[in-house]
């Protein structure tokens, strides 16, 4: 495969061209209620051409790949029709580097009958669960083999083995729908999937439980965070902001996304990476072939770094973080996050819980989206607090908040840290994207709660 | 291996047999910071294979053409452990006739769609030059087959072009983000009712109205409609939700349930529109189905599986995409509309808002029908008269209980997405919560 990809880009009039070809086998386990709704196998194999001429681009995906050079002689023609300007692409040395994933507990090597007896068995407890209306359980694995080579002389091999579960319990009375869900997944790593049955068994009985809990009224609160849905917090509120893509051609977001600005308190520090070992947004290199670093984003408050690719970082005369990454090969690369975290701080959940009046506390996430500078995401659980102590369950709700405020309003930070790994994020169409994104447990004043 | 001959040998080992092969052929022309960056071409090749074996279903796909002999295998694999098939393959039954398929759109030159592009961009910065413009003009051609075991063989193609426009303002630490799209079978060689949408906007976006709470009259632009109700009410109308008894309006079939005036129906026949098709991802033939008729709740989704399973009968409403067995999915929505202009609508409300965005509107709870989401692009309305925008908002509601009593429907409906069409709503009272 190395001589034929790197026979297909020599001798093309380009600034650069890569060409990257993946190949993916999938395995995915689905119950809707007692029902088993979908248990399938697909196998995803093409690959793709990205060209920069004069500062535009050509792009060409393909499933075959006959006639690589013709792709790239595409891939560079449809590029030159575009640029009209000069390339600015950071410089990154080649790497010649095979990778081999670090697996810790193989699913390839646990038979299809012992996934589905998992999975039967987590159903089971959700489905029998008096109240239960119905339940959603799936499982899925994913193994993916990409090799990328360069005009600059990179050729890199990678595979990951991408492992999630969801649990989702459904319950009903009168007319009356609530439902609790758990997303978990791992890297390279089969294990968290063979010990269910106790969040299965919660996911049940919080369903049960929020059919006749209250609704929040609507309005502004002190809430805290539990360590998953402030990850999630993290993710949409300022993580997708730290995405150089969106600013580096905008003079406007350069001001407003200037280093050395002050966003919150100086106990607040936030970091991506995806050389942080072992998280589902880990990896060695970038879809651009550049290492994978670990980033500040926020250090004692300021904003000190942002994610690039090698474009974003050319042009704005920055170092680039291997941040560029493709859901598959039917996309470029462009700047995502990989695991985004809040380092954790001193306050115990008791100091957080101290002196908060009335307020409410959220656990787990539904889901999450940003507009950059707002951004809305759902908790999973509802809590009341009153006078410094967790009271009655309450109906999920959304929270809302204005990135500039609310990072500002992030009063206390607590002393632990837990990663949530079962989402992925979306932006330009690709999507889910792993990612990891974690937190301590933390404290927001005045944040917008909506309920009826 | 051809489809048929695929189809063949799978046919010899198990009771049943169906190919899908889809192939499609997409040119984006994207434009960023106001200016083109980018030229697409995105060539798309797959084969599914789904079996009924002992009773049972497996399925598999790949986009490995070279390889698909080794299909029959994966899917073999997996069907000992699939569920048990309540369905038969449908026999040959002819397409609906449906307009999708355009040469014209096809024959677009590159060059032409650059300036589409370009030209939409500049009219747009002309009323607002600090405006940051994204862009896209894409056209793309999609065939599908399906052939089965029991002798049915059919397919068809599709052309689309579309065309969209996202603008961000920055001002200080505000973000205003403004658009429109469009989409259409035929090429669309006119940007103006995007860039009229969106300088609109842009107009009433101006100046900033003092926020407010409370249970108000809410507005929705068919764009906001479309993203606060559509979700809630595809999930209802699903046989699967209907089946697994999760539907709130699940036991209502007959019953008057809405507003008398509310009427929507799922038409895969609607010509030009990028939801319709001629038959769908089972090959069965597609027609119009009312969902709710003047309020009475008139019919469900479903596919082969969950007709078999619920004792219903196929709406031909199989979706489908490769690399998932068939899952029952809308075509195009139509819904009713009403006699009100929207500026009538306004003129009436006292103190609420008009709506045209709400961000993360599906991340509740759906199934129950529940939408709540953040006014990514809304105005105030003070005395019957739009004021100004409003931020750091939230609306909420449940669908299923605010279709119950509607102020009023607009007459001023709109395709939103290319498969939605969609009136101004006027509901009396939605959950408005924000800070002020
Ligand atoms: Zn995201």
């Amino acid at each position: 495969m190395r001589d034929i990809m790197e026979a297909a880009l020599r001798g093309h009039n380009a600034d650069y061209i890569e060409i990257r070809v993946d190949d993916t086998d999938a395995t995915r386990i689905i119950y809707r209620g007692r029902e088993l709704e979908d248990i399938g196998r697909n196998r995803s194999f093409g690959g793709c051409v990205r060209a920069l001429v004069s500062g535009g681009w050509g792009f060409v995906s393909f499933n075959d790949l006959d006639g690589l050079r013709d792709k790239v002689t595409l891939a560079v023609s449809q590029a030159r029709l575009v640029g009209h300007e000069k390339s600015q692409l950071a410089e990154v040395p080649p790497v010649v580097d095979i990778v081999a994933p670090g697996i810790v507990n193989d699913p390839r090597n646990v038979p299809l009958a012992a996934k589905k007896r998992l999975m039967d068995e987590y159903n089971d407890i959700i489905c029998s669960t008096p109240k239960i209306q119905t339940s959603n359980v799936v499982y899925g694995e994913s193994d993916k083999r990409v090799i990328f080579a360069n005009s600059r002389g990179s050729y890199i091999k990678q595979e990951r083995i991408d492992v999630i579960c969801r649990l989702s319990a459904t319950a009903r009375v009168d007319g009356d729908v609530q439902q609790a869900s758990f997303s978990l997944g791992a890297l390279n790593d089969f294990s968290f999937v063979e010990s269910l049955h106790d969040q299965a068994r919660e996911a049940a009985e919080k369903a049960v439980a929020m059919v006749s809990a209250p609704t929040a009224k609507g309005g502004a609160y002190t809430v805290i965070l539990d360590p998953i849905l402030a990850g999630v917090f993290t993710h949409e509120a300022f993580g997708h902001l730290s995405e150089s893509d969106f600013v580096y051609e905008n003079p406007q977001m350069q001001e407003l996304m200037v280093l050395g600005k002050q966003f919150g308190g100086s106990h607040l520090n936030i970091v991506d990476g995806a050389s942080v070992p072992g998280l589902r947004g880990s990896y060695r290199y970038d879809d651009e072939g550049t290492p994978a670093q670990k980033t500040y984003l926020i250090q004692e408050g300021v904003l000190v770094g942002r994610l690039h690719s090698q474009e974003t970082a050319g042009k704005m005369g920055e170092r680039p973080t291997g941040n560029a990454r493709a859901i598959d090969y039917r996309f470029p690369p462009i700047v995502r996050m990989t695991n985004t975290y809040i380092e954790p701080g001193e306050a115990t959940l008791e100091d957080l819980l101290e002196g908060v009046d009335e307020g409410i506390y959220v656990k787990n996430w539904y889901g999450g989206t940003t507009s950059m500078e707002m951004f809305t995401f759902s908790a999973g659980e509802a809590y009341m607090i009153r006078n410094g102590r967790v009271e009655g369950l309450l109906r999920p709700v959304v929270l809302t908040g204005n990135l500039f405020t609310t990072l500002a309003n992030l009063d206390a930070i607590g002393n632990d840290i837990e990663f949530n790994q079962g989402g992925g994020c979306g932006k330009a169409g690709q999507m889910p994207l792993p990612v990891s994104n974690g937190s301590p447990h933390i404290r927001i004043r005045e944040c917008v709660v909506g309920g009826r | 291996m051809t489809p048929e001959e695929l189809l063949e040998l799978a046919r010899r080992r198990c009771e049943a047999a169906e190919v899908f092969v889809v192939e499609s052929d997409e040119t984006p022309v994207l434009f960023e910071a106001n200016r083109l960056k980018a030229l697409n071409t995105r060539q798309t090749t797959g084969i599914a294979l789904r079996v009924i074996k002992d009773g049972r279903i497996g399925f598999a796909s790949t986009t490995a053409m070279n390889e698909a002999a080794e299909l029959l295998n994966m899917a073999l694999d997996v069907a000992p452990f699939g569920a048990e098939a309540r369905f038969e393959m449908p026999t040959q039954n002819g397409l609906t006739s449906v307009d999708l398929y355009d040469p014209a759109t096809e024959a677009l030159p590159t060059e032409d769609m650059i300036e589409l592009g370009q030209s939409m961009i500049d009219a747009v910065r002309h009323h607002t030059p600090e405006l940051q413009c994204e862009g896209s003009v894409r056209k793309a051609t999609q065939t599908v087959r399906v052939l089965n075991s029991s002798g049915n063989d059919a397919s068809y193609s599709r052309t689309t072009f579309s065309l969209s426009l996202e603008g961000t303002l920055v001002r200080g630490t505000d973000m205003l983000f403004v658009g429109d799209s469009d989409a259409s079978c035929q090429p669309i060689t006119d940007a103006s009712r995007i860039v009229e949408t969106t300088v609109r906007q842009l107009e009433l976006a101006k100046d900033f109205a003092q926020p407010t709470s409370g249970q108000l009259p809410v507005i929705f632009s068919p764009r906001g409609a479309a993203g606060a109700i559509v979700g809630p009410l595809t999930i209802a109308f699903s046989g699967r939700t209907v089946w697994q008894g999760a539907s709130p309006v699940g036991n209502r079939l007959g019953q008057e349930t809405y507003d008398r005036r509310f009427s929507f129906w799922d038409d895969p026949t609607v010509p030009w529109r990028l939801g319709s098709r001629p038959i769908d991802g089972e090959g069965v033939p597609s027609r119009c189905l009312p969902l709710v008729e003047n309020g009475v709740v008139a019919n469900f989704l479903y596919d082969l599986q969950t007709a078999g399973l619920a004792a219903a009968k196929s709406t031909g409403s199989g979706g489908r995409a490769l690399a998932s067995p068939p899952t029952i999915s809308s075509s195009c929505l139509v819904f009713s509309g009403g006699d009100a202009s929207l500026d009538d609508m306004v003129a009436e409300v006292k103190n609420g808002l008009l709506v045209e965005q709400l961000m993360g509107a599906g991340q509740g709870n759906v199934l129950g029908g529940d939408f709540a989401g953040n006014v990514l692009l809304g105005y105030r309305i003070e005395n019957g008269k739009v004021t100004g925008r409003v931020k750091d908002t939230m609306v909420a509601g449940n669908v299923h209980e605010a279709l119950k009593e509607v102020a009023a429907f607009g007459n001023e409906l709109r395709w939103v997405g290319g498969s939605l069409h969609v009136p101004p709503i006027y509901f009396a009272r939605l959950s408005v919560s924000s800070k002020g």
